[in-house]
């Protein structure tokens, strides 16, 4: 591509060329991922400095996971905030749902797993369908700000542990007695790796079929003009219903997945801070776009842990994760908009004047 | 009777630091569109600021006149980021609301944990003067002296906002710009100028609810300002954005709501009612009680 761009004296790309070498790389390439992801557990390869241990290591393992679940959240609450445009700031609640739900279910109310699932499941999209009905009365920063209220009355539910029930600042570990055999133990960890590699996988195809639909389109619309939308004969309000809704069950989802992986249920997924990530993810990896949150929500929960072991070594404010994470997060909403996934369309222009460069003798 | 008395001055103890904070967000909010979830760090910063100052600035001390100075430091320091947040961070992003809104949630990160970073994630005894720890005894009731100190100064900032907003040529133009921006602008007044102000009455009180939030506390930590940021969005939301009064009633209703219901009812049963009584709010009269649309 970079050759016939050189010979042509026009800027304009020439598409021709571009579009079947892009198309098969969009399309082989999450396979080749896929692959590469749900084979990783045989390798033994070690990679110092970036992981403790060697690939299949049950640390390993269990941080990949937790990454992988954070990019399918992050990817899920994109749905509501790069597609839909609207800014939640109590997405964490859903997720708490889906966390506390499965967890008190299987430990104080003895129920199997895949019951507790279900019912968690379906209980926090309920909740989710109800709390959007509300906010939704709302809209721009209002609608952020009771999100928010929303979502803290889940935290002091969960905090002040009314009925004995979430353990309070405690957490309430995951009693093992519900769960089949194939969660449990150390050695399983691998398991519970697939698992979050397949909730990944169900939330990028979910979003991408919404987004891809006729529904997908309105969201859009939604997100760029609103009135344009009601003008069109559209109920603008049910829509951002069905977002809310579908981004709360997938959060959920993400939370049974989350307890499992942790092994149990701790306070700090119900804090606001939680969607406050969510949102860095986010915009980090790039908004309303099909693998930018994803990745986003990867590398911030990989930074987030790893710079918390390093930080004996980092001298005063460096040795916070959050400021360090904080401050990249400025800086990427005033240099790069687009996050991650818009840094190729802002390197294009500065490689094609690196590449220029040399004919300018001729 | 005396139960009573005490959980309503108590009540307005907290429904004035609510108040205090409430108040910027809400001229924030309604002058400049800014969504300021860095408020909390105002007031983080007032805090330690004036706790720093009450034993590193001579003249200043945990006592008496020391202790006005020490806060008066805090205060000062408050007004100053609240000016530096709105020069470096928002100006060159006006009429970009949510990219605003990011940067105050990743400047409220990295602030918290700058603070935690110098220091320290513990809570910090604060100073606090003698006649604060006391008690007076007003209609049969022991008040704490701290309540009483809040709400003295909730309400002098209410009143020193209302004169200032209603006598004053800056106070006019602010009032014009809530109410509508584009107008005021196309009259060739230069209203980013209030914006600069605003933010700077805003981080001032913010940084006062922290100097006299760390008295009534006892303490001083620096997660502080985030939670009670949550409660001062719901006044703002309650009461109209934008309306100085209107964040007054609402504060005064959350406050004693949450006093009461937490007395009476299980510890934390208030909040949840102060978040029912945001719903209600929504649902019948989304607007707020002042009476500006939040709505789209």
């Amino acid at each position: 591509m970079t050759v016939s761009v050189d010979a042509t004296p026009t800027v304009t790309p020439p598409a021709v060329d571009a579009a079947p070498r892009r198309r098969w790389w969009t399309r082989l390439g999450p396979l080749v991922a896929l692959v590469v992801f749900a084979l990783l557990p045989y390798s033994t390869v070690e990679i110092p400095g970036v992981f403790d241990g060697p690939l299949n290591s049950p640390g390993t393992l269990q941080l990949l996971a937790i990454c992988l679940v954070f990019g399918g959240l992050a990817a899920g609450y994109d749905l509501l905030f790069g597609r839909t445009g609207l800014l939640s700031f109590g997405h964490a609640l859903y997720f708490a749902a889906g966390v506390y739900g499965t967890d008190v279910l299987v430990t104080r109310g003895g129920l199997p797993l895949w019951e507790a699932a279900v019912f968690a499941l379906v209980g926090s999209t309920v909740l989710a369908g109800l709390l959007g009905a509300i906010a939704l009365r709302t809209a721009g920063i209002a609608f952020a700000m009771v999100t928010l209220a929303f979502a803290q009355v889940g935290a002091i539910l969960v905090a002040r542990d009314f009925g004995g029930l979430t353990g309070g600042e405690e957490g309430l570990p995951l009693s093992t007695d519900g769960l089949p055999g194939l969660f449990v133990g150390v050695a399983n960890t691998v398991n519970l790796y697939w698992l979050a590699l397949a909730y990944l996988v169900v939330v990028v195809v979910v979003v991408a079929r919404v987004a891809g639909s006729p529904t997908g389109r309105v969201l859009a619309g939604l997100r760029d003009d609103e009135r344009r939308i009601g003008v069109l004969g559209l109920d603008p309000y049910r829509y951002k219903l069905l977002a809310f809704t579908l981004a709360g069950g997938l959060a959920a989802l993400g939370g049974v997945v989350y307890v499992l992986i942790v092994g149990g249920a701790s306070p700090h997924v119900t804090s606001s801070e939680l969607t406050l990530s969510l949102l860095v993810m986010v915009v980090l990896g790039g908004p309303g776009t099909r693998w930018g949150p994803v990745l986003g929500g990867v590398l911030y929960m990989y930074l987030d842990h790893r710079l918390t072991s390093l930080a004996t070594d980092l001298p005063g404010p460096l040795s916070q994760p959050l400021f360090v994470l904080g401050v990249i997060f400025i800086l990427a909403v005033y240099f790069f908009p687009g996050g991650l996934a818009g840094l190729s369309t802002r390197i294009a222009p500065i490689r094609r004047v690196l590449a220029k460069n040399p004919h300018k003798p001729h | 009777m005396s139960t009573f008395v005490l959980l309503t001055l108590t009540g307005l103890g907290l429904s004035a630091l609510y108040f205090l904070v409430a108040s910027g967000l809400s001229l924030v909010f309604g002058l400049a569109d800014v969504l300021n979830f860095a408020h909390g760090l105002f007031l983080s910063v007032g805090a330690y600021m004036t706790w720093w100052a009450a034993t590193n600035v001579p003249g200043a001390g945990a006592d008496g006149f020391g202790f006005v100075l020490a806060a008066a430091i805090g205060v000062l320091s408050g007004a100053a980021v609240g000016a530096l947040v709105e020069l470096v961070l928002i100006r060159p992003l006006y009429s970009r609301t949510i990219a605003q809104v990011l940067v105050t949630v990743g400047l409220s990160l990295a602030g918290v944990a700058l603070l935690q970073a110098t220091w320290g994630a513990d809570p910090r005894p604060f100073p606090r003067p003698a006649w604060t720890r006391g008690v007076t005894g007003i209609a049969g009731a022991n008040i704490p002296n701290a309540s009483l100190l809040l709400v003295i100064a909730a309400a002098a900032v209410l009143l020193l906002l209302l004169l200032f907003l209603r006598f004053t040529r800056v106070g006019l133009v602010i009032r014009a710009g809530v109410e509508n921006r584009e107008m005021v602008t196309a009259l060739g007044i230069d209203v980013r100028k209030a914006f600069t102000l605003v933010f700077v009455i805003g981080g001032a009180a913010a940084a006062l609810a922290g100097a006299l939030g760390g008295v009534y506390f006892g303490s001083v930590s620096p997660g502080q300002g985030s939670s009670l940021l949550i409660f001062a969005f719901i006044v703002v939301v309650i009461g109209g954005m934008g309306s100085v009064v209107g964040s007054a009633y609402a504060a005064v209703a959350v406050g004693l709501l949450q006093q009461f219901v937490n007395y009476y009812g299980t510890a934390g049963l208030g909040d949840i009612c102060v978040v029912a009584l945001l719903a209600a709010v929504l649902l019948f009269r989304p607007q707020g009680i002042a009476g500006r649309a939040v709505t789209a």
